[in-house]
């Protein structure tokens, strides 16, 4: 029993978990109106386009590479989808798939360089970012379209749970689906723990690559969609910054910059962590100039403590090799 | 020096039928000749070593057998069918399994997922079976008589373990052949006669094994032929039975070595080092002992035995709880390695490739590291003048075979690497100078070489403690010899006066 309490308290999930329960019951005690079902909901709803993206670049790390492109990939995507609905008229099912096919598209084009090139995956999304969103300012001089077609605007909620929310927590269930239960996904995890290995053992390495930059390609640009619908309105830089946020909330929920290592799980709770924390301090009235020095914080005690947990692992093991 | 008997070429008749035979195969690399018209022939079931020193071609043969390589000359004959070259698809589907020295596994997933991985690969499963894939793990490891934690990450698991899953993985891939190179590169004797005894049990299931190895002490016990190769040629197959040590040192090298003991140190110079009872607790005890300059000090112990635990100490790196070190007639304190180094003592680590060098790094930066401050010239820069004529006089002192001291340090071969070890403690002019197992992972002849190296350090006055776990080698390289075993020195031996055999028993005890 001591044993099974330790293993939980070592399992980084389960301590994201508790500094989460905790925080939400030193938040809900100073206001009253943090643990209330309005305030929750709101909560889901405005960190559902940060979790699509995670999803997707969840998959990214856990097979060993990075993007950096993805909020650059759903502001453009973003934006063709916007122009196309205004002139021709559309459904929710087109905009989705148009959105996800150039995502998806420009996804594969970071994995073809990263391949081909043999280029590091950071340096390489780093520059399609600045390539793709350059250009869409290029195209569009800084201009945002406001002419949304009604039904894309509009409210809509299945079971009184908001649009974003559903959409989100379809992309995690997929995204879990595919990291635990099809075998492309445990190929993932191989390539990420040991790429060589992977290699040897004969898996289709510049397929898996383009999948999942061609997966998170497709995350971000369903994520830009489901922004424009809350926004009600394509604004071409409102994306951009967003993606170290996204990453900070992956790195938090425990998967690693190194690869092989990530949950779904872990993910999720990384998002609810920077939420609550958010959320809490805006409800206590502090300046929201302050939230970028709190998550910074947050997140530099995380990753610092799993990487000093780790060191002594190391430290431990040579120890017991002498 | 043992006159070894000339042995007929054992090729000719064939017990069992050729599992694969590889014919005059030749392999070029943009004006290297890798391989000059090699035939290699596996029986079914047989355990095969395959022998030569770094850079001799096995890997190249290897390779080709894998189907990694294509040769430029010769056929390969496998399951009665004669190719040109193979490719690595058709050498798995025939059933040749490479585990190779990194073992290549999953370090983040668990053992039946590695076991079975290649199911993921399979094309009509898209869909993760856990359960399944669990049950067949436990199958494959029921076949090969292991228990192993088939839900524990890899990762998480001692070498020797991983190791084991990796040879229940070529045996979910149905192997028929199983090539393990450098199998024992990092094993204790225990967890190698564990190794072995898996390997036979592959032999019940009728799988050959091919052992890729330039140290082969430990697999020549179950081994039963040996092929050696030299520069890319054949030297010969021979019954493992009519092999020995010495005779397989003179095909691999093509050297014959003098292997006689030194001469007794007799001096009547007053000891450099003494240390009396000297303790940590839980890593050594009540240690005693003299060293004169110019001495070779022995101490042989196996892993664990307080043997390094022991030498880190005496470099200042694990403070001892009780007990003195004196140096030169006078008590010295080491709290820190710093300190030891000012005290004339150098240290050379087992691990050289992670402790010992700056891989990196330049070959002259190297061997200057330890000494800056002694080439420092106005305002506390490097003196460059000093600096090369330092860097070249211990490249011409040592022969460290280098085009240039500006390369990395890296390019160089294992035994150039020790070189420059030694180049860099020297160059700190020590009176005592600590080499902890420096002939590991060296091949034969480059072990030589460092034990040329040794010898020249004596000879200037060096007092030397050489830690070893190698019966033969602390028998002819030293002076004295300290047997240390569970934590203590149980004793002290006149290698004149000791057997091998006995040897190998002190420490065993």
């Amino acid at each position: 029993m001591r044993n099974f309490v330790r293993f939980l308290f070592r399992r980084h999930d389960v301590q994201i978990g508790l500094i989460v329960v905790i925080m939400a019951a030193c938040f809900s005690t100073i206001s009253s109106g943090f643990l209330t079902p309005g305030n929750l909901m709101d909560m889901l709803e405005s960190y559902s386009v940060m979790a699509i993206m995670a999803a997707g670049l969840l998959v990214v790390l856990i097979s060993g590479g990075i993007d950096i492109s993805f909020a650059a990939i759903a502001a453009v995507s973003q934006f063709l989808v916007a122009i196309i609905l205004v002139r021709f008229g559309g459904n929710w099912f087109v905009a989705f798939s148009l959105a996800g096919l150039f995502g998806a598209l420009l996804g594969v084009v970071n994995a073809l360089l990263i391949y081909y090139l043999g280029a590091i995956s950071v340096i390489v999304t780093i520059s399609t970012m600045t390539f793709y969103f350059s250009i869409l300012m290029f195209v569009t001089q800084g201009k945002s379209i406001y002419n949304l077609p009604n039904w894309f605007t509009s409210d809509i909620s299945v079971l009184a749970i908001p649009f974003p929310v559903v959409v989100a927590a379809i992309a995690l269930l997929l995204t879990l689906f595919l990291v635990s239960r099809l075998t492309i996904g445990r190929q993932i995890y191989g390539l990420g723990g040991n790429p060589e290995a992977a290699k040897r053992m004969g898996c289709n390495i510049v397929g898996l690559q383009c999948f999942v930059y061609g997966y998170s390609g497709f995350m971000a640009a369903v994520a830009g969609i489901v922004q424009a619908h809350r926004v009600e309105e394509v604004v071409p830089y409102a994306l951009i910054g967003r993606e170290l946020d996204v990453l900070a909330a992956v790195v938090l929920g425990g998967a690693s910059l190194s690869g092989g290592v990530g949950t779904v799980s872990g993910t999720v709770l990384g998002i609810v962590l920077l939420a609550v924390l958010q959320n809490g301090l805006t409800l206590l009235g502090v300046s929201s100039y302050s939230f970028g020095v709190v998550t910074g914080i947050v997140i530099l005690v995380s990753v610092s403590a799993t990487a000093y947990a780790a060191k002594r692992q190391r430290k431990r093991s040579i120890r017991d090799a002498i | 020096m043992m006159v070894p008997r000339e042995l007929a070429e054992h090729d000719q008749p064939e017990p069992t039928p050729a599992f694969v035979e590889m014919l005059g195969i030749s392999k070029r690399f943009s004006g290297v000749q890798a391989l000059r018209n090699v035939s290699f022939t596996i029986r079914s079931a047989e355990i095969h070593c395959l022998a030569g020193e770094n850079g001799c071609g096995k890997s190249t043969l290897i390779k080709i057998l894998a189907g990694v390589y294509a040769p430029d000359e010769g056929t390969i004959i496998l399951n009665q069918q004669a190719h040109s070259h193979l490719s690595p698809a058709a050498s798995q589907r025939a059933g040749v399994q490479i585990i190779y020295q990194d073992l290549s596994l999953f370090p983040n997933l668990s053992v039946a997922e590695n076991i079975l991985f290649r199911r993921h690969l399979a094309m009509p499963s898209r869909l993760v079976r856990r359960a399944e894939i669990v049950k067949q793990a436990r199958e494959v490891m029921a076949r090969l008589g292991v228990n192993l934690p088939v839900e524990e990450v890899v990762g998480r698991l001692p070498i020797a373990t991983r190791q084991l899953v990796a040879i229940c993985r070529v045996l979910a891939a149905e192997a028929r052949l199983v090539v393990m190179d450098e199998p024992t590169a990092s094993l204790t004797h225990h967890e190698i006669d564990a190794l072995l005894e898996t390997v036979r049990g592959l032999k019940a299931h009728r799988i050959a094994t091919v052992f890729v190895s330039h140290k082969l002490e430990e697999v020549m016990r179950i081994a039963e032929r040996v092929t050696v190769l030299r520069d890319g040629s054949k030297v010969g197959t021979y019954p493992a039975s009519e092999i020995n040590r010495y005779r397989l040192t003179e095909l691999m090298t093509g050297q014959k070595f003098e292997t006689s003991l030194k001469p007794a140190f007799s001096s009547k110079t007053p000891p450099i080092l003494e240390v009396r009872g000297l303790t940590r607790r839980g890593h050594y005890e009540e240690v005693d002992f003299l060293l004169r300059p110019g001495e070779i000090l022995g101490i042989i112990g196996r892993l664990g035995s307080g043997r390094t635990e022991l030498a880190l100490s005496l470099f200042g790196m694990n403070p001892p709880d009780a007990g003195e070190v004196l140096i030169g007639g006078k008590p010295a304190r080491l709290p820190t390695n710093r300190a030891a180094i000012r005290h004339g003592i150098g240290y050379v680590s087992e691990d050289r490739l992670s402790l010992g060098l700056v891989m990196p790094q330049s070959i002259a930066d190297n061997i200057v590291i330890s000494v800056l401050k002694k080439l420092t010239g106005v305002l506390g820069l490097i003196d460059g003048g000093r600096r090369r004529k330092s860097v070249n006089h211990w490249i011409d002192e040592l022969h460290v075979k280098t085009r240039a001291p500006d390369r990395p340090v890296q390019e160089l071969s294992g035994g150039n690497q020790q070189r420059v070890v030694l180049a860099k403690w020297l160059a700190t002019d020590p009176r005592i100078l600590i080499l902890d197992s420096p002939t590991v992972g060296v091949d034969v002849g480059a072990k030589v070489g460092i034990y040329q190296i040794i010898d020249a350090l004596a000879a200037r006055g060096i007092a030397i403690i050489f830690i070893t776990d190698e019966v033969e080698e602390v028998l002819h390289q030293t002076n004295r010899i300290l047997v240390m075993l569970s934590r203590r020195i149980t004793a002290t031996l006149d290698p004149g006066k000791v057997t091998e055999r006995e040897l190998r028993e002190a420490i065993s005890a």
